[in-house]
């Protein structure tokens, strides 16, 4: 394939199965592959080899790549490509594509098979890549004819990107790839079979809005549907947001659809959630929910969420609503479409709002605002975690760079989430569902590549990070300046967290032993090293780690015994929450069956 | 959350699939996955032309989650149209069954009378056997294999539910 075709003139043109995978990538606008070669794949890379259009980034491990995939597509709506040879580079894949599918994220893995004469023979690194992945795909693809290849790419693109997206696999075997067939073009006619709905139903937005006309005590509660139907939706919602007047929170998924900064924000909800945001949850008289999926993480005790509440569902997964939790008035759409909807029909429905009843709504949330829920103080030479967040949010603000921020998994992440404002979507990039440990290296590799003049900082626990640690190899190849600012404390904290809370103070094999220098294992992959050991070293460390335009390793040695609060113990409700350390006692009340619960 | 004690329903649904490689395994893993029940599945293609095959499920559980059964069947890509035929009007359940008998004397004429009240053709006969096909609602099958057990009833098979609306309501792909 050359790369001066046009791609019309691509048509019935007759090229190699692997040529075919890059003109139809091409079609779809793919500039970038995360991969990794084997036998398997060998004549797709000769292909990659020979042509200029698509960039292959080559990272260390194949699980690494479907997460910078993710935080490509992430970061900036458009499909994220991987490439992986059979057998275990298509097993290694499966915990990035689940994280994808837990996630909503569009990406396209192609995976290398043997030859189809060879398929079920139990051939030298071959697996059952369809059979493995189905649960772990929102659709997937062995091709067994040249003649359907092009076309199965184009439709693979347009699965992992319609509806509610996820992760589609093409599973390719080698002859497949030797092999010559002709080219077809993207068609234009509709799928088949699969054809999400996106126009919202005009009746159910009118009862949406006649519930929210009426309401005395709402709450808008956004996940990462309304970051996922782009950055218009989040205009849309700041735009809703204003003119009702209503508080608005975010799930994990969705932070950044509405401005952190914004008086009407209630912060995230949930298990470490805002006392505020929870509170309204659970006192709230009408609650509308666009694009999230009212999580176990969001719900707390299912019987006790949101009692009194009518419940308006929007979501462009017909299987999200009533899955968890019965709603009153369901839409289905994709949610940009639904807040345009919303925003028309608001204006057209003359009823006025009860001012009255708003006024002392936001009087009681004030109120719930007043406890402070997420203040600690920073006294003495141990950095708080929370304080290293904040610290970095705040130098990042005055630097005013265009920051984008991912995250491994476990405590880190939630200070993270709680203590790091966010302005805009696209900018945050987290393993919410699945809860991937090991996600945000590769994650922030992927944005780095698709910003390559931003800040992009993975704030990680000293745990996680060796979950993908051999990422570094990649950010030094590509002179990736990704800055990874590890809150270490020696422990994987969360597991602690629970440890301490729940099972006596049994700290079972949570304790990071054996840890490296990180100093020098940063500067062993010509990355730079620094280290913060008492508070008067953090402003110092994050401005120098920011300034180096390098990949950097920041250690940040912080209290090893800090929880996260506020938390919603496993089992409890809204307004059962711990706010802090005093007041832990409250999980002595947790039953087995809330220990049950992850 | 719904009541305590919800009621559960019995539901049939139909489903218009594509005819490809590996539907039936994305159906019945996204059943096991997800621990809904399989009480009876059918499948075979109904539409050469347009590559359609016509899967029936029967299964059971609450309003709550059989209503999930039908959004999560519809998510699937190569799913066509998903339709509860329990919910959306009357409809014909028929089974087939085979049934194998390996008796002598008496017992093979009460069985031959049986079937001929319960209109089971006999497929197959030899001195000691016979083979009778019957095709009916389940609970009709299921009372001539109590009245078989006494009269030497050796080994059944049964295809599972096929079932379709009743009047001129159809499933479209």
């Amino acid at each position: 394939m050359s790369a001066t075709t046009a791609p019309t003139s691509a048509e019935a043109r007759t090229m190699t199965g692997a040529d075919i995978v890059l003109q139809a990538l091409k079609d779809n606008g793919v500039e970038v592959i995360f991969g990794y070669p084997g036998g398997a794949v060998l004549p797709l890379y000769d292909a990659i080899f020979q042509q200029n259009a698509i960039r292959h980034i080559l990272v260390r491990h194949e699980q690494a790549a479907v997460h910078a995939a993710e935080g490509y597509a992430r970061s900036t709506g458009k499909v994220g490509v991987v490439l992986v040879t059979s057998g275990p580079g298509a097993t290694n894949a499966v915990t990035g594509l689940v994280d994808a599918l837990m996630d909503s994220i569009p990406v396209i893995c192609l995976t290398g098979q043997v030859p189809t004469h060879l398929i079920g023979n139990d051939a030298f690194q071959e697996a059952d890549t369809t059979g493995i992945t189905r649960p772990a795909t929102k659709h997937n693809y062995l091709v067994k004819d040249i003649a359907k290849l092009a076309g199965v790419v184009h439709e693979a693109v347009y699965v992992a990107t319609s509806g509610r997206p996820g992760p589609v696999v093409i599973d390719l075997p080698k002859d497949i790839l030797i092999g010559k067939g002709s080219y077809t073009a993207k068609p234009v006619a509709s799928h088949r079979s699969y054809r999400p709905q996106t126009e919202p139903d005009g009746e159910a937005i009118r009862a949406a809005v006649a519930l929210l006309k009426r309401a005395k005590r709402p709450v808008i509660y956004t996940g990462g549907g309304v970051i996922n139907a782009g950055p218009a939706a989040s205009e849309a919602l700041t735009q809703f947001v204003r003119m009702t007047g209503f508080p608005c929170t975010n799930t994990l998924m969705g932070l950044g659809a509405y401005p952190a900064s914004d008086p009407q924000f209630l912060g995230m909800l949930g298990m470490h959630g805002t006392y505020e945001a929870n509170l309204a949850m659970h006192g709230c008289d009408v609650l509308l929910n666009i694009g999230a999926r009212f999580d176990d993480r969001v719900t707390g005790r299912l019987n006790a969420f949101s009692p009194g509440s009518k419940k308006i569902h929007a979501d462009i997964d017909p299987s999200s609503i009533n899955k968890n939790v019965k709603v009153d008035v369901p839409v289905v759409g994709d949610a940009g479409r639904i807040l345009a909807a919303l925003i028309e029909a608001w204006k057209a429905d003359p009823t006025p709002v009860d001012r009255e009843a708003l006024t002392s709504w936001w009087r009681q949330i004030d109120g719930w605002r007043a406890v402070r829920c997420l203040g600690y103080e920073q006294r003495g030479p141990i950095i708080k975690p929370q304080h290293a967040v904040k610290r970095l949010y705040e130098i990042t603000q005055e630097l005013g760079r265009e920051t984008f921020i991912t995250t491994e998994v476990g405590q880190h992440q939630m200070w993270a989430a709680q203590y790091f404002g966010f302005e805009r979507p696209n900018r945050w990039m987290t393993s919410g569902g699945l809860g991937t440990m090991g996600y945000g290296l590769p994650a922030a590799m992927g944005v780095q590549i698709a910003h390559p003049d931003a800040l992009v900082i993975d704030i990680a626990g000293e745990a996680s990070i060796l979950m993908n640690i051999q990422e570094m190899g990649t950010l030094a190849q590509y002179r990736l300046p990704v800055k990874v600012f590890i809150l270490n404390n020696e422990y994987m904290g969360m597991v602690r967290q629970w440890q301490e809370l729940l099972h006596g103070g049994r700290y079972s094999e949570s304790y990071s032993a054996s840890l490296p220098d990180f100093v020098k294992l940063a500067e062993s992959f010509h990355a730079v090293g620094m280290r913060a050991e008492t508070a008067s070293d953090l402003d110092r460390v994050i401005r120098e780690m920011i300034a180096i335009d390098k990949p950097v390793i920041a250690d940040i040695l912080v209290a090893k015994d800090e929880n996260c609060f506020p938390m919603i113990p496993s089992g409890a409700a809204h307004n059962e929450m711990i706010l802090g350390a005093g007041q832990s006692g409250g999980v002595a009340g947790v039953t087995d069956e809330g220990k049950v619960l992850v | 959350m719904p009541d305590p004690a919800p009621t559960q329903r019995a539901a049939t649904i139909a489903v218009l699939v594509e005819n490809e490689a590996g539907i039936l395994a994305r159906v019945v893993g996204l059943f096991s996955g997800r621990g809904y029940n399989i009480e009876s599945l059918t499948v075979a293609p109904v539409d050469e032309e347009r590559r359609l095959s016509r899967i029936t499920i029967v299964t059971s559980g609450t309003d709550m989650v059989i209503e999930q059964i039908k959004a999560q069947l519809d998510r699937l890509v190569p799913v066509h149209t998903v339709s509860d035929l329990t919910l959306e009007g009357p409809h014909l359940a028929r089974e087939m069954m085979l049934i194998k008998l390996v008796s002598t004397g008496e017992q093979r004429m009460e069985a031959l009378r049986l079937a001929d009240a319960f209109r089971a053709r006999v497929v197959d006969a030899t001195t000691e056997s016979f083979v009778f096909e019957m095709t009916g609602a389940g609970d009709k099958l299921d009372a001539f294999i109590a009245l078989m057990k006494p009269l030497g009833l050796a080994e059944v098979v049964r295809t599972g539910v096929v079932a379709i609306a009743r009047g001129p309501r159809g499933l479209q792909a």
